[in-house]
């Protein structure tokens, strides 16, 4: 494992999952005495949330505000967009402490530049979690430094100015200033100690916890002006289609280029070296069509005429593969989490219940495929990219064109959706080496929707086996889990093999669940495609097998399955994650981010509550109920099905209750507790990636269906649990996606009796 | 080979084969980016845009099938009535995420209410169910293409 780890950082910096392993290797040794208390040596040197992220958090007023002379006021945001808010929200903190107008706030995007920015890795839905402190000190600073330049200006102490509505007051005397009078004499006061800013208390917030502000780009958006990654536009521009190798690994033999050249519009045929495996964010090579627009380069591919081998994953076939994953769940493995002694209480008891569950290889399918537009003018390289990752994209863009990180610039579009897969920007690194191919000429590359279908980081498979022991009060006396799925670490060090840490981490080993003998174990299995992340990762795997275990069980027990959980929990308490073999904790504070079971209970009462949990049904009709912890949040969710006569599932009701601690920008909350309802609902009924032969046998929406609106719930009702601002931030992009399987699962066999271990579903089922 | 279009009440010269799809004419010639890039099959709709009045998908629509015809994109969708009720519905109940098939979605829900200004759930389902958003803003489509019919109804 430690091995494993500096190859990873050798590779790719730190990536965003196995920041934990170099501390399970190195400093901190870990005691569990009899008492079940945690001795710890070393957790001084443990750096937790922001500050063990690459760059940290910057809290320099002058990095992120600027106000001008005509009183607006610039506020750079230096996380990307992909439609969770972000961009609004980072604003609106900034904005609150610094007593600034909404209407006349403008949001800067900042290009790539850790040194400068700090930490910009955009996912583990950690943004508001890790920023919201910062954001906050960087508001409040500049605010003091504009009070301290108004008690110059005036000649008064600085405790008579104060600042409101993007004035300055004076009292004692009426008199007031604008901050862009003030703008330029603030710039020069020295910056106050982040620690020593003075914040609002949460009842003077003005935009935080509110619904006062509108997104700032939902004007753009709605009439067609906002700018994603396939819009950028330079002049002189060539576009890019790119001919890949079809099998991950593959190499290119000998291409024929001259019936491609024939079509009208293209101008030259320029191949790709393709990098060695392991793949991380290297182009995948091949040879590129460069034309005067989209349309001539698409015509120009499909003429090439092209040789490839396809080397060694030429022969993997996903359908086999899950034949693989079932052996390997079906023998002993490394063992991560082993209370008691589950193995003898299998062994001896009259009665195991045992179930599989399987999750294909899923595609992130972002409405806006992968896009980038890259330019090269005197030795400095200039990218337009939706990236989740600027950083890593500067440094892939560096080490690809062999330039100096100072002359490579990117700059962060607004993403088209991502979910995980922008995180890479493998595209961007083609558009930056076929616009030095072609002497720095502009180029923007263009994913087709095949191209991103067959080409993606993929959700990784996985096959899931659980087995459990219940005692006289029907509670399981021991519980196996194993997990089989291939870990995202073999994208970037080869061979690479099973569940890391922060993946397993993921709602498999820290349950919390009251019961004596627990053994988890991981089965050490190989990946064929570029592993991802894709929105929860390898909690919709575990969410989806524990929490229809759960279900299975409660009904093996003859016990309502709400009331299952609950018991399942147990009396209220914080646990300490370490207490559940759990060293990771999404890379937070275990003191500070312990796993609260009242939350969990708290979610489950008030989901079920408001979904009418008990209620007489129709025939046909079923609620399921599935509750989860991720991403430092809890939820729960009660999702209503009804199968008609001929077997066809809708979904006419969910019920999501959520508790992510307090809540920065509540409309974005629940339009993030939505959106993961509706493609919770593509997983447990749509998505699945296959290989044969090597190849992804989807192309397009026509075979890698997404849900549409039809299929839609008439309602999502969703509960968001309040909480003050002393509680610290969980996340919101993620956590809401692992409930919806499990619960739309569990609600179909309440409907019929059918139990779902097998996704996705389809659109229907036999109804019994 | 030159055609002219008539798009958002101007009439351009373009320079392309008249099998050349719309979207593609629109964006890298005309520079009207508004209309996105999907699937190029007509089985997302973030290329909506109407011709003569009624939603396409530009991406499979060829330039010899519009040559003549008026095009309306999502950048002159506010110079109508219906079309400023439902961007202000948009606005309003805060539709978009990510925003990208927000352009899309918004063409088939004018067209919509133009065929039909007071739908039913199910009449939106119909209408809709050709434009895909994977962030998942399903719900408040629904809700905000009701509000823009509301609105129209009560300030006519």
């Amino acid at each position: 494992m430690t091995e494993q780890h500096d190859a990873l950082e050798r590779a790719h910096g730190v990536t965003r999952r196995t920041v934990l392993k170099g501390v399970v290797a190195g400093a901190l040794v870990l005691c569990l005495h009899e008492s079940g208390q945690i001795a710890l040596a070393g957790t001084a040197s443990r750096k937790y949330g922001v500050d063990a992220e690459p760059g940290g958090a910057v809290e320099n007023p002058l990095v992120f505000v600027a106000i001008h002379p005509d009183d607006t006021v610039t506020i750079t945001v230096a996380r990307p967009e992909m439609g969770q808010g972000i961009r609004t929200s980072m604003a609106l903190v900034v904005a609150d402490e610094l007593e600034a107008e909404w209407p006349r706030l403008r949001v800067v995007q900042a290009p790539g530049d850790q040194a400068r920015y700090g930490n910009q890795d955009t996912d583990g839905s950690r943004s508001m979690r890790h920023f919201f402190g910062p954001m906050r000190r960087v508001g409040a600073a500049a605010r003091m430094m504009l009070e301290s330049a108004a008690a110059a200006h005036w000649g008064v102490p600085v405790s008579e100015v104060h600042a409101e509505a993007q004035q300055l007051w004076h009292r004692a005397s009426g008199r007031h200033l604008s901050y862009g009078d003030l703008a330029q004499a603030a710039a020069r006061e020295a910056v106050p100690d982040p620690q020593r800013v003075r914040l609002k208390s949460p009842e003077q917030f003005r935009y935080i916890g509110k619904l006062s502000t509108r997104a700032i780009d939902g004007a753009d958006i709605v009439a067609g002006r906002a700018r994603y990654g396939i819009d950028t536009r330079l002049e002189g521009m060539l576009y890019a289609v790119v001919a890949r190798p079809a099998v991950l690994g593959g190499r290119l033999i000998d291409y024929d280029a001259r019936a491609a050249l024939a079509v009208p519009g293209v101008v030259r045929v320029v191949e790709i070296a393709a990098h060695p495996l392991p793949a991380q964010a290297y182009p995948l090579g091949g040879v590129a069509v460069l034309a005067r627009n989209t349309w001539a380069a698409i015509k120009g591919r499909e003429a090439l005429k092209i040789r490839w081998h396809d080397g060694a994953n030429a022969s993997f076939d996903s359908q086999r593969f899950e034949g693989q994953l079932e052996q390997a769940v079906r023998r002993p493995a490394e063992v991560v989490r082993n209370d008691g002694d589950a193995l003898s209480a299998l062994q001896a008891a009259p009665r195991r219940i045992e179930a599989e569950y399987y999750l294909p290889f899923l595609a992130h399918a972002s409405m806006e495929p992968p896009a980038a537009t890259a330019r090269i003018v005197a030795g400095h390289c200039e990218v337009w990219a939706p990236v989740q990752d600027p950083q890593g994209t500067r440094d892939l863009i560096t080490g690809l064109l062999g330039m100096k990180e100072s002359d490579v610039t990117v700059n962060v579009t607004l993403l088209g959706g991502a979910f995980g897969r922008k995180s890479l920007g493998d595209f961007a690194g083609e558009a930056a080496v076929l616009s030095k191919a072609m002497g720095g000429t502009p180029v923007k590359v263009m994913w087709t929707r095949e191209d991103d279908i067959r080409h993606d980081y993929y959700q990784a498979v996985a096959m899931e086996r659980l087995e459990a022991v219940l005692g006289p009060d029907g509670l399981p006396l021991a519980w196996l889990h194993r997990s089989a799925s291939p870990t995202e670490d073999a994208t970037f060090v080869a061979g690479a093999e099973g569940e890391d840490s922060s993946e397993y981490g993921m709602g498999m080993i820290n349950i919390p669940y009251r019961i004596p003998n627990i053994r988890l174990e991981i089965p050490k299995v190989p990946a064929y495609t570029r592993i991802g992340w894709f929105r929860s990762v390898y909690n919709i795997a575990h969410g989806f097998a524990i929490q229809s275990f759960i279900d299975e069980l409660a009904h093996a027990a003859g016990r309502d399955p709400r009331e299952y959980q609950l018991s399942l929990l147990g009396p209220d308490r914080r646990i300490d994650p370490r207490t559940l073999s759990d060293q990771w904790n999404y890379g937070e504070s275990p003191r500070r981010y312990p796993l609260d079971t009242g939350r969990w209970r708290a979610v489950i009462e008030r989901a079920t509550r408001e979904a009418g949990w008990g209620r007489a049904l129709p025939k046909g009709r079923g609620l399921g109920l599935a509750a989860t912890y991720s991403f430092m949040s809890y939820a729960a969710a009660v999702v209503e099905v009804e199968v008609d006569r001929s077997g066809r599932i809708a979904v006419p009701r969910v019920d999501i209750a959520f508790d992510c601690g307090p809540q920065v920008n509540p409309d974005r909350v629940r339009a993030q507790l939505e959106g993961a309802c509706i493609m919770g609902l593509t997983v447990a009924k749509h998505g699945a990636i296959t290989f044969k032969d090597g190849r992804v046998q989807q192309s397009n929406f026509n075979d890698y269906p997404l849900l549409r609106l039809p299929e839609a719930p008439r309602e999502i009702h969703v509960h968001v649990q309040q909480a003050g601002f002393e509680v610290p931030l969980g996340g919101v992009g993620e956590p809401g996606m692992p409930p919806i399987a499990p619960a739309f699962a569990n609600a179909i066999f309440a409907a019929t009796g059918q139990r779902i271990r097998h996704l996705p579903v389809g659109e229907s089922v036999s109804r019994t | 080979m030159a055609l002219t279009l008539h798009i958002n009440g101007r009439s351009v010269d373009v320079d392309a084969a008249p099998d050349t799809p719309l979207l593609w004419v629109l964006r890298d010639e005309l520079g009207l980016t508004g209309a996105k890039f999907g699937c190029g099959m007509g089985l997302c709709g973030v290329c909506t845009v109407h011709v003569a009045g009624e939603p396409v998908r530009a991406c499979l629509t060829p330039l010899a099938a519009v040559q003549g015809k008026s095009i309306t994109t999502i950048e002159a969708a506010g110079e109508g009535r219906i079309g400023r009720a439902v961007q202000s519905a948009w606005l309003a109940l805060g539709v978009a995420q990510c925003g990208y098939c927000q352009a899309g979605q918004i063409m088939s829900a004018v067209a919509l209410l133009r065929a039909t200004p007071q739908p039913s759930d199910d009449q939106i389902d119909a209408a809709m169910a050709g434009n895909l958003c994977r962030c998942g803003t399903y719900p408040r489509i629904r809700a905000a293409i009701h509000q823009a019919a509301q609105q129209l109804r009560e300030t006519p």
